[in-house]
């Protein structure tokens, strides 16, 4: 049984598979900061007895690819406002919330799937996770960041008119939350002004809980992460929801 | 209860942004099962004009019905008796023509198999049955606007929209949609509303002209009745008349100014 859900949710997945060249794009570079970062610095982190930086590292960078894939993908709304297709479905008589809602399961099912790739790529050169369950649960992490940014980057393309905002966006909003995140470094080690704001980023949570489930520690407490993750998404849906149906072409 | 005669009905409608006025206090009527045409230059208001008549934007002021009902307030009725075609293009171009007319009739609700149906009959009317697993992408201008018009079809609308119908395209392509028009309007008895500046389609296609420039209806009648008004001998030279023949500058909006460069720097 089709529905507007459904069919909104499987025109992003068929987007994404019929760009070969942007998910090629789109797994290196998260290949390329675990290779140069993982090898980089590992030494440094081993001498410093703070463990192995791979496995430190890894579930850093699979959140680091799900947060940009969420957000450009949510971001992309701004393409389909201005190469006229969000016409065709806000003339239509289909909930705005069903249109939204399709949209962001999509592009968080894209973003999540190649988290997992990401996954995959680390384990190729060294990463094990700690079990499977682990794999499994991580995943659910995974999802929930991937739904929040989606949703973000849906709220923020509602209010852009065109793509000159676009630098902004990655300066000012992905790039710091990437940054404090813990997805790179520990974050205990903080001046504690630093590491305040580091708990006011919603990707903490994603990021603890992803290492949580993959290595077995989470320095959060993997419950706490799940809450916060889970609270924030409805908060951003519901907001993103409210800005997408105040949309006018 | 009795039957309206009119399927729309505008009065004193007003459209500001800011400063700017782009439509002026109009009013019109339009029957039901006829053809009516918006004629005017560029920047005169009739995209403007659809888009309140299509629920797309807000009015400033002013009273709209269509199909008994307002499109202020009740939206989702007001979406299910019409279908349109853009003067910009709304397909996605990266899924085929198939999958765009699927996609149209999940979010218009059409019964699965009668979507099929009606899918496979319409891609077979505009001729584009051959290309139907093609991605849109490859078509030419022509065969995506043949394919909105199938698409704006495919939930059987009372009433059918078209903003600059047969803007940039070839005579042999402007020709079949205007008999096709022209059939669906005499055959199925659709109403249908179209905005253009083109002199011959208007006279071809419309039972009603309106001239509308600088967002007010300057005339309203057959293109007999203008000429007449005008004591001109053609459409052209009554429309010149009553809009005078300064050449018109259209301010690009910021989403024009953006494709524009799109375009420029060939995405």
């Amino acid at each position: 049984m089709r529905s507007v859900i459904y069919i909104m949710w499987i025109r992003q997945i068929k987007k994404y598979l019929r760009s070969r060249s942007r998910i090629i794009g789109s797994l290196a570079q998260p290949l390329l900061f675990f290779l140069a970062l993982g090898f980089g610095l590992g030494p440094v982190f081993a001498k410093a007895n703070a463990g192995n930086y791979l496995d430190f590292l890894a579930p850093g960078i699979i959140a680091m690819s799900i947060l940009f894939t969420a957000t450009f993908n949510g971001i992309e709304l701004i393409w389909d406002k201005q190469f006229g297709f969000l016409k065709e479905s806000l003339v239509a008589p289909v909930s705005r919330y069903k249109l939204m809602f399709g949209r962001c399961l999509g592009g968080a099912t894209v973003a999540s799937v190649q988290g997992l790739i990401v996954l995959g790529l680390t384990m190729i050169f060294g990463f094990r996770p700690v079990s499977v369950l682990g794999v499994i649960i991580s995943f659910i992490f995974m999802f929930l960041i991937a739904m929040f940014f989606t949703a973000i980057g849906t709220a923020i393309a509602s209010k852009l008119e065109d793509m000159q905002g676009f630098q902004l966006i990655v300066n000012f909003f992905i790039m710091p939350v990437f940054f404090l995140s813990g997805a790179l470094f520990p974050l205990d080690g903080l001046p504690s002004a630093l590491g305040i704001v580091t708990r006011f980023d919603p990707l903490t949570y994603g990021v603890d809980g992803v290492r949580g489930a993959l290595l077995g520690a989470s320095h959060l407490g993997l419950w706490l992460d799940f809450g916060i993750l889970a609270g924030v998404v409805i908060f951003v849906m519901a907001l993103g929801t409210y800005l997408f149906s105040k949309m006018e072409v | 209860m009795k039957e309206d005669v009119n399927i729309i009905e505008v009065k004193n409608l007003v459209k500001k942004y800011g400063d700017f006025t782009a439509v002026n206090g109009i009013s019109f009527n339009v029957e039901k099962g006829k053809v009516f045409a918006f004629l005017g230059p560029n920047g005169a208001g009739k995209t403007t004009t659809i888009k309140m008549l299509t629920t797309l934007l807000h009015p400033t002021s002013g009273k709209i019905i269509v199909d008994n009902f307002s499109p202020t307030t009740q939206q989702n009725q007001v979406r299910k008796s019409f279908g349109i075609v853009f003067q910009d293009q709304s397909l996605d171009d990266d899924l085929t023509a198939y999958e765009n007319l699927e996609f149209h009739a999940v979010i218009y609700n059409v019964d699965k198999k009668l979507a099929k149906e009606r899918i496979d009959y319409l891609l077979k009317f505009v001729e584009l049955n051959d290309r139907r697993n093609d991605k849109v992408k490859t078509f030419s201008g022509g065969m995506k606007r043949r394919l909105e018009i199938a698409r704006g079809l495919i939930h059987h609308p009372k009433i059918l929209f078209l903003d600059e119908p047969t803007i940039g395209l070839d005579p042999q392509t402007r020709n079949f949609l205007w008999k096709y028009i022209k059939d669906l309007n005499e055959k199925e008895g659709m109403t249908v509303f179209m905005t253009t500046h083109y002199m011959e389609e208007a006279e071809k296609m419309a039972d009603k002209i309106a001239i509308i420039d600088h967002g007010k209806i300057v005339a309203l009648g057959t293109s007999q009745e203008l000429k007449k008004k005008t004591k001109t001998k053609t459409l052209e030279e009554a429309f010149l008349k009553l809009t005078g023949h300064a050449i018109r500058d259209e301010e690009l909006n910021t989403r024009e100014q953006f494709k524009s460069r799109v375009r420029l720097r060939g995405r």
